[in-house]
């Protein structure tokens, strides 16, 4: 098991969660963070004084598969998230332990993304 | 060189043409001395008082933009709001109210009153007003903020993608012509209302119909907003950031009318304000009824966006009529009004995005308002006001409806082309929309260089900042075993 773990721009989520819904990927958790890489600040002006903000917002999307489907996972959000400009952010893989579904205890790789039925969650 | 001596004579010249000793303001000043009956001062306090709600009508149309806009673009209506009213000021001054109101060249144009100079007797000047003894100050401070609510509902289409400068260029023509040449044919004494007999007692045609219609020559050359039709082309619903804000503006703009149809009188004396604030109320009234009604039967959900929706196209609809129909007519055409702003934003929604539903609230509404004068107009009224004549329910004529609908494809046929070509101009050059990265980041931060939100797009920790650094360092803090307060205060 592996947690895919994203910096991405905010216009770059949708597309990638559609892809991967349709793909048989409907877990993943998403929070909206602040964080500066090789990408500028923005300088704000306000009433004539300048306040630079180094930290930009990004969406951090995290998502937790086996690990065959980690790759399929990366190139999804390759795909979608890459724009070329400096900004577009980090994909990084970590290894996790171990899982358990809350509501039935179960345990392992089943619990995953086992979705029966993926499109069914698309309306 | 030759261009710079050029400007300058030109810009001589105007400054020499406004300090002239003129007759500018010497009418009601010289007037004034020797005693003005009361009459002018009760009316013109009248005008003034019903202006400044229509002025107030602004920061309405501000807080139903921002409320309907995401966070993002909030701080930019504010900017929009006051560099618009602004613009409008100082063209309507020059020339638009001249335009609009000064005599007639064949009942298509003014030709006097530039500058509010120079136009002698003011009875004579501005012929269709005379009908009011107010002082012209007054009723061109009525006119200008009529003007100035009409150049703002035609930015309610374009919100969150459009470049700040458009708001300026189009602004110019539109406070110079578009609106005193339109709005003078169907109230300013012109051809509309003299030779035709169109009725439109405040403004549902020559004031709202005029703003959607610019609106939608500026939509149909802008286009939606990034995100608005997936892939397929199905609208997709950008929630507004703010419904407080909205049902502010909403309460503002009908409180405004107030002054928008019964100030339309022009003068207090002979009572008739009353009785068209009352049927202004009904229809609001109504309209909020409607809308909440057809939004439910359509959605099953009382939408609140759709009841402010409601009220303000009511107020629209019933602004043509206001002074020609009575009470129990208001409620039809407000309830009416309700019903045409909601299936006409679902309607308008699947092609055309505007966030506001100005094509709707003002420009279906004000077509039915315009209409529905030739139907339920009262002959007592329409003679009273001697325009036109009384509509289809009381003569089963269908002559004043004809006119009224003459009216309204007139007015949207020669609006709809000269702000077309305007927008089209501006887009081959100066362009229309932002680019597709500052509409991400947000006009705010992008056309402003600042949030009209910063806690919320700016991280605390980069607020809070950072002082001067200490002249000495700071004493490094110690763990020691806790002082007993005896100790501390010994």
């Amino acid at each position: 098991m592996k947690k895919v773990e994203a910096y991405i721009r905010h216009e770059a989520f949708e597309p990638i969660r559609m892809e991967l819904l349709s793909l048989g990927f409907p877990s993943l958790s998403i929070s909206e963070v602040k964080g500066s890489g090789r990408q500028k600040g923005i300088t704000e002006r306000y009433r004539g004084a300048e306040l630079t903000n180094y930290l930009r917002p990004k969406v951090k999307l995290e998502c937790v598969v086996a690990d065959r489907d980690v790759q399929t996972i990366v190139d999804t959000i390759l795909k979608h998230a890459r724009t070329g400009a400096v900004g577009d952010g980090k994909v990084f893989v970590l290894p996790v332990e171990e899982s358990y579904r809350v509501r039935t205890g179960e345990s392992g790789e089943e619990v995953l993304q086992a979705h029966p039925d993926p499109a069914a969650a698309t309306t | 060189m030759r261009r710079s001596s050029t400007v300058r004579a030109a810009v001589l010249g105007l400054v020499a043409l406004l300090v002239l000793p003129g007759a500018a303001m010497a009418d009601t000043f010289d007037a004034a001395g020797h005693g003005l009956p009361d009459s002018v001062g009760i009316n013109s306090m009248w005008v003034v008082v019903a202006a400044c709600l229509v002025m107030f009508m602004q920061a309405g149309f501000a807080f139903l933009e921002i409320g309907f806009s995401r966070g993002k673009n909030a701080g930019t209506v504010v900017a929009k709001i006051l560099t618009n009213f602004s613009i409008a000021a100082i063209m309507y001054w020059a020339v638009g109210f001249a335009f609009a109101f000064g005599g007639d060249l064949g009942h298509v144009i003014g030709n006097t009153g530039f500058f509010l100079r120079d136009f002698g007797d003011p009875q004579k000047a501005f012929p269709i007003m005379g009908l009011s003894d107010a002082t012209v100050e007054a009723k061109w401070w009525f006119q200008f903020v009529f003007c100035a609510v009409s150049l703002a509902i035609v930015w309610g289409t374009t919100l969150e993608r459009i470049k700040f400068g458009v708001y300026i260029i189009y602004s110019v023509v539109f406070s110079a012509l578009i609106y005193p040449i339109a709005s003078g044919w169907v109230f300013g004494g012109g051809w509309l209302q003299v030779n035709v007999g169109m009725q439109d007692f405040a403004g549902s045609t020559a004031v709202h119909l005029i703003g959607a219609t610019g609106a939608l020559a500026a939509v149909l050359l802008l286009g939606p907003r990034k995100g608005k039709y997936d892939s397929a082309g199905k609208p997709r619903a950008i929630p507004g950031h703010n419904m407080p804000l909205f049902g502010l503006g909403v309460l503002i703009l009908w409180l405004g009318w107030f002054g928008f149809n019964p100030g339309s009188t022009l003068g207090a004396l002979d009572g008739r304000f009353t009785e068209v604030l009352l049927v202004t109320n009904m229809a609001a009234a109504a309209g909020v009824l409607g809308a909440v009604a057809t939004a439910y039967w359509r959605t099953k959900a009382i939408d609140i966006g759709m009841a402010g929706n409601g009220a303000i196209a009511a107020l629209v609809a019933i602004t043509a009529p206001s002074g020609y129909v009575d009470p129990w007519a208001a409620v039809i055409i407000g309830a009416v009004a309700g019903v045409i702003v909601v299936l006409g934003v679902y309607a308008i929604d699947k092609v055309i995005d505007d966030p506001v539903g100005a094509l709707s609230a003002h420009g279906l509404a004000g077509i039915w308002g315009t209409l529905a004068c030739g139907i339920f107009t009262d002959p007592k009224l329409a003679a009273y006001n001697a325009v036109g004549k009384g509509g289809l329910l009381y003569n089963g004529s269908f002559e004043q409806l004809g006119r009224q609908a003459l009216g309204v494809v007139t007015v949207f046929a020669f609006v709809f082309a000269v702000s077309y070509a305007t927008f089209w101009a501006i887009k081959k050059t100066y362009g229309l929309r932002v680019t597709a990265e500052e509409e991400d980041a947000g006009l705010d931060i992008s056309e402003h260089g600042m949030y009209g939100y910063p806690e919320q797009f700016i991280p605390t920790p980069e607020l809070v900042g950072y002082g001067a650094a200490p002249t000495a360092p700071a004493p490094a803090p110690v763990a020691t075993k806790p002082v007993s307060t005896q100790e501390v205060t010994a």
